[in-house]
């Protein structure tokens, strides 16, 4: 019995040999690939956190779908929310290549098992928080998101090509609706800058903690999963945002906010990481709502999914 | 490093691939570079008000499965179900539109400023009185049970009428017919497959859904009960008298229902339609309180 072991460790050691090789080439890993199980366990969660971030992210938005102020605004927010719906099916689908199942991805999201974006946790009281969303939230979410179609693991990489196709079209729509408001009355103008009050500290928190307190950033890197530190990306989101917000016509509320004459850069003022942590461990403005959508969403439905299985099993009986 | 180049480069030149985004990034008018000549004999108002009808159910049913979305079973339903809110909305969009090109805009051009378009003074600054839908698009949703009920019997109705319009006088509302009954085509398959799962699915399900119906049915008392306007337009070759799709809208029913092993509750005896003459229940009014508070709140902006 003893032999077998020792060709398994072997096999090990050639599996991992190989999976090195193949990301140090930068190829992808694809789904019947051997990959080490921190690998996996470290894709699944981002993965996950991820399809849940779109899920939960249409809820901010969606508050305002009834109540859109034009029936063409009320066309295009249906529209953003549907892709959302659909990029949490596909990475969904892509966690499920790594042996992950939708259903038990959902019940840890909702058990508060797993994690999402915290920038859902904030509330949208004003129509103009639509269009930040647009601009700043799904603008953050394209510089870390663009990377990702660099993957080394191809599902996800896949999926984040279309997924960031799609995001470029909400951000431009967001934008489009900030600068029609600006236009508008001294209200809506009031209305743009307060929104973007509100959201720009916490669009810079999305790129998560800084390099020196990210624990599992190295590895992720490593492993050709993430491709940039979290600063770097956040660096990326400023020196973007600055020249926007001028068009605009919107000051920023930072007031050390300013380039930097030597490297080209905005330099900006400290996060308020504690808010952070408290909004990611649960204590934002909207975290016990939006679990309880979702939840609600899962249970008061749950004889309706329980009816499409009975049914499709009758069904695949008779014809089979 | 290229391949990321690359994705930066697609999304810096997004523009090649509106065809992605379902409405385009444009600022058109839904009807903009249509003729919409009204034709010989027919009087506009008539034309409005017809428009208004079909429109209004397409704006109503389309706000109540928006109610949905965030609150589905499946994330595929979510999707789904904003999918036939877009295509509702779309024709309504149309169909609105339609009624403003022939001046028929009540007291809504009135409240709405000049740089609100015609579709939005409509939508948004009309009372629920000035509203023609039915009642069966207005009613509260219900469970998911209910819901599919009444979306298979809106939509069942409304792909028998579009049908029927897509030989009407009027070229544009022939083409709002003809893009609309492979949207609703769908809206109905949609809806049936669901009452079937649920009619064969669980004795949970099955009760539900059976309950569903028997609320559903009566809300049919109105729909196949011509008005005057009606009655005009389709003698004019320009409108469908709902009273001629009923046979249809029966058949296809029971058929639907017998599959699902439902029984099809009583048919209701017809009476004056109500929704079409702008009586409608407290459920219309609170609806459109929220589509159109935030509209109300600032007259003067434009979105």
């Amino acid at each position: 019995m003893s032999a077998p072991a020792l060709d398994r460790t072997l096999d090990e050691a050639s599996l991992q040999a190989h999976f090195d090789g193949v990301i140090a080439a930068g190829h992808r890993i694809e789904p019947r690939d051997w990959m080490p199980e921190g690998y996996r366990k470290t894709l699944i969660r981002q993965i996950a956190q991820h399809a849940h971030s779109e899920i939960i992210g249409m809820q901010p938005e969606g508050d305002w779908l009834l109540a859109a102020p034009s029936l063409r605004r009320k066309a295009i927010l249906l529209a953003k929310v549907q892709d959302e719906a659909g990029h949490g099916m596909y990475l969904y689908s892509a966690a499920e290549t790594l042996g992950a199942d939708r259903a038990d991805l959902t019940d840890k999201l909702i058990e508060s098992r797993q994690k999402y974006s915290s920038i859902f946790n904030y509330p949208t009281p004003t129509y103009a928080d639509v269009g930040v969303i647009g601009w700043l939230v799904d603008g953050a979410a394209i510089c870390n998101q663009v990377p990702l179609c660099r993957s080394s693991y191809g599902p996800y990489a896949r999926a984040m090509i279309r997924v960031c196709k799609e995001e470029s079209f909400h951000q431009r729509q967001g934008y489009e609706l900030l600068m029609t408001m600006m236009r508008g009355t001294p209200e809506q103008r009031a209305m743009v800058q307060d929104a973007v009050d509100r959201w720009w500290w916490p669009s810079l928190m999305m790129f998560g903690p800084p390099d020196d307190d990210s624990p599992n950033s190295a590895q992720s890197m490593a492993w050709g999963i993430k491709r940039h530190t979290n600063d770097e990306l956040r660096q990326r989101y400023v020196d973007m945002s600055v020249p926007q917000a001028e068009a605009l016509g919107v000051t920023l509320p930072d007031p050390e906010l300013a380039p930097d004459p030597q490297t080209g850069r905005y330099r900006f003022g400290a996060i308020d990481w504690d808010e952070f942590k408290q909004v990611i461990s649960g204590n934002g403005p909207a975290n016990a709502e939006r679990i309880r959508r979702r939840r609600a969403a899962r249970d008061d439905n749950a004889w309706v999914t329980e009816a499409a299985t009975v049914y499709a099993h009758k069904h695949a009986a008779v014809s089979a | 490093m290229g391949h990321e180049e690359t994705v930066y480069d697609a999304l810096d030149h997004a523009h090649g691939g509106e065809g992605q985004w379902a409405f385009g990034t444009g600022f058109d008018e839904p009807l903009a570079g249509v003729d919409t000549t009204v034709p010989d004999g027919v009087d506009p108002a008539d034309l409005g008000a017809y428009c208004l009808m079909l429109g209004d159910d397409a704006l109503v049913l389309a706000q109540r499965l928006t109610e949905w979305v965030t609150a589905s079973p499946e994330l595929e339903e979510e999707v789904a179900v904003a999918n036939i809110a877009l295509d509702l909305l779309g024709q309504a969009r149309l169909l609105l539109a339609r009624a403003g090109s022939v001046g028929v805009l009540g007291r809504s051009r009135a409240r709405a400023t000049a740089s609100i378009p015609d579709e939005d003074a409509l939508a948004y600054f009309r009372d629920p009185d000035e509203f023609r839908n039915t009642g069966l698009v207005a009613a509260p949703n219900g469970d998911f049970g209910r819901t599919m009920v009444r979306l298979l019997v809106a939509a069942t109705v409304r792909l028998a009428v579009l049908a029927e319009l897509r030989r009407s006088r009027d070229p544009v509302l022939a083409a709002i017919a003809a893009k609309g009954v492979n949207e609703v085509a769908y809206h109905r398959d949609h809806a049936a497959r669901w009452v079937l799962r649920l009619g064969d699915g669980t004795p949970e399900s099955h009760r539900r859904v059976q309950a569903g119906a028997v609320e559903v049915w009566p809300l049919l008392a109105d729909v196949f009960s011509p008005t005057d306007v009606e009655h005009r337009l389709t003698a004019a070759g320009v409108a469908v008298d709902p009273s001629t799709v009923r046979g249809e809208v029966v058949e296809v029913l029971t058929a639907v229902l017998g599959q699902a092993t439902l029984q099809v509750p009583e048919w209701p005896a017809g009476t004056v339609p109500r929704g079409r003459l702008g009586e409608h229940g407290p459920e219309l009014t609170e609806l459109l309180g929220t589509l159109q508070g935030l509209a109300r709140q600032h007259p003067a902006a434009t979105w």
